[in-house]
């Protein structure tokens, strides 16, 4: 069973690959986007690590609407309702429970990634971060493990796509032959889900 | 009709001099005299290009006097902002409509409806009226 603690491991696992990986972020974020995709989830997940450690919610939902409230707030781009959305529905999903079961989780999660599909209108396919949250939930069922193997497959997926969504897309043609940096980071969240559960399994 | 039953305006743009601007240009079309409560959230906290869900829930409740609020937003983060503040439920006042229209004109058609005691549907009406204006 995952329980709060293990919501809390999977946050601080990507604030600190998100640290990790901003620049990296950015630097795809420059050729398609405004240059600003890992700076701006750095400071979300800094904020949601350090609100997680003040205020300390003892349920996995409560630690996820904690983290999606932050991001909400604090990323100042489209990923930070994109992401706050995914995550709010996610813990929404999981109600009160102070441990939930990975079928659960997977579940919830889907219907996450559905309400980030509805509020930002992507399809798989449209060269965003759906493209590797899609795979990664369908591959769940088979553990943390595939999950993150589909994830940053969908994420590598997103090269030679043309972006339909956000600013890339208003390039066009052009958007093709750079990998999306939304399914980029996205592959980094569910990589971290993959690192909390291997943590628990340690244990 | 006092101002305590009109409706508030919300503009959200990327740049905070965008937002400024257009509100300036709105309440300057609505004519001497007119009392509207329009407020812009415009960039980031930081005075940079983006959106804050700071400004924009500080702006609704600057603006809000119990008869709703139209807010209107640029594109991209600032469309998407406000609609997962709406999804969260207690960020903005009661009665916070996201309203689909072209920035600039539907800014100006919300807040000279909005200065002239209509009600929150009529605003948003109004604004989105603006995207049947062709200019040629």
């Amino acid at each position: 069973m995952l329980d709060a603690d293990f919501f809390r491991r999977w946050m601080t696992a990507t604030a600190v690959s998100v640290d990790r990986e901003a620049e990296r972020l950015t630097a795809l974020d420059s050729p398609i986007g405004d240059a600003d995709h890992g700076s701006n989830l750095q400071r979300g997940f800094t904020a949601v690590a350090a609100a997680l450690e003040k205020e300390d919610p003892n349920t996995p939902g409560a630690v996820l609407l904690l983290a999606a409230r932050q991001l909400i707030s604090t990323v100042g781009g489209a990923s930070g309702p994109l992401y706050g959305t995914l995550l709010r529905r996610t813990g929404k999903s999981l109600g009160d429970a102070a441990e939930v079961g990975e079928a659960e989780l997977a579940a919830a999660l889907r219907s996450g990634v559905d309400a980030v599909m509805a509020l930002g209108g992507a399809s798989p396919g449209d060269k965003t971060m759906i493209d590797a949250l899609v795979p990664a939930v369908d591959a769940l069922a088979d553990g943390f493990g595939a999950a993150r193997a589909a994830a940053e497959q969908g994420a590598l997926a997103t090269t030679p796509m043309q972006a339909r969504k956000g600013r890339a897309s208003y390039l066009g043609e052009r958007s093709i032959g750079h990998q999306d940096p939304g399914a980029t980071s996205s592959a980094l969240l569910i990589a971290a889900l993959a690192e909390a559960g291997s943590e628990a399994a340690g244990e | 009709m006092s101002d305590a039953l009109r409706v508030g305006v919300v503009l959200v743009s990327h740049s905070a001099q965008v937002a400024a601007s257009v509100a300036e240009l709105a309440r300057g079309l609505a004519g001497a005299g007119a009392s509207v409560a329009v407020a812009p959230a415009g960039g980031t906290e930081g005075g940079g290009l983006g959106t804050s869900a700071e400004l924009i829930a500080g702006a609704a409740a600057s603006v809000d006097r119990g008869a709703g609020v139209a807010v209107l937003a640029d594109l991209g983060s600032a469309v998407l902002t406000v609609k997962a503040l709406l999804a969260e439920g207690d960020e903005l006042p009661p009665d916070t409509r996201l309203v689909d229209a072209p920035f600039v004109e539907g800014a100006v058609a919300a807040v000279v409806t909005a200065a002239a005691g209509a009600d929150l549907d009529a605003v948003e009406a109004a604004a989105a009226e603006a995207y049947g204006y062709r200019k040629v």
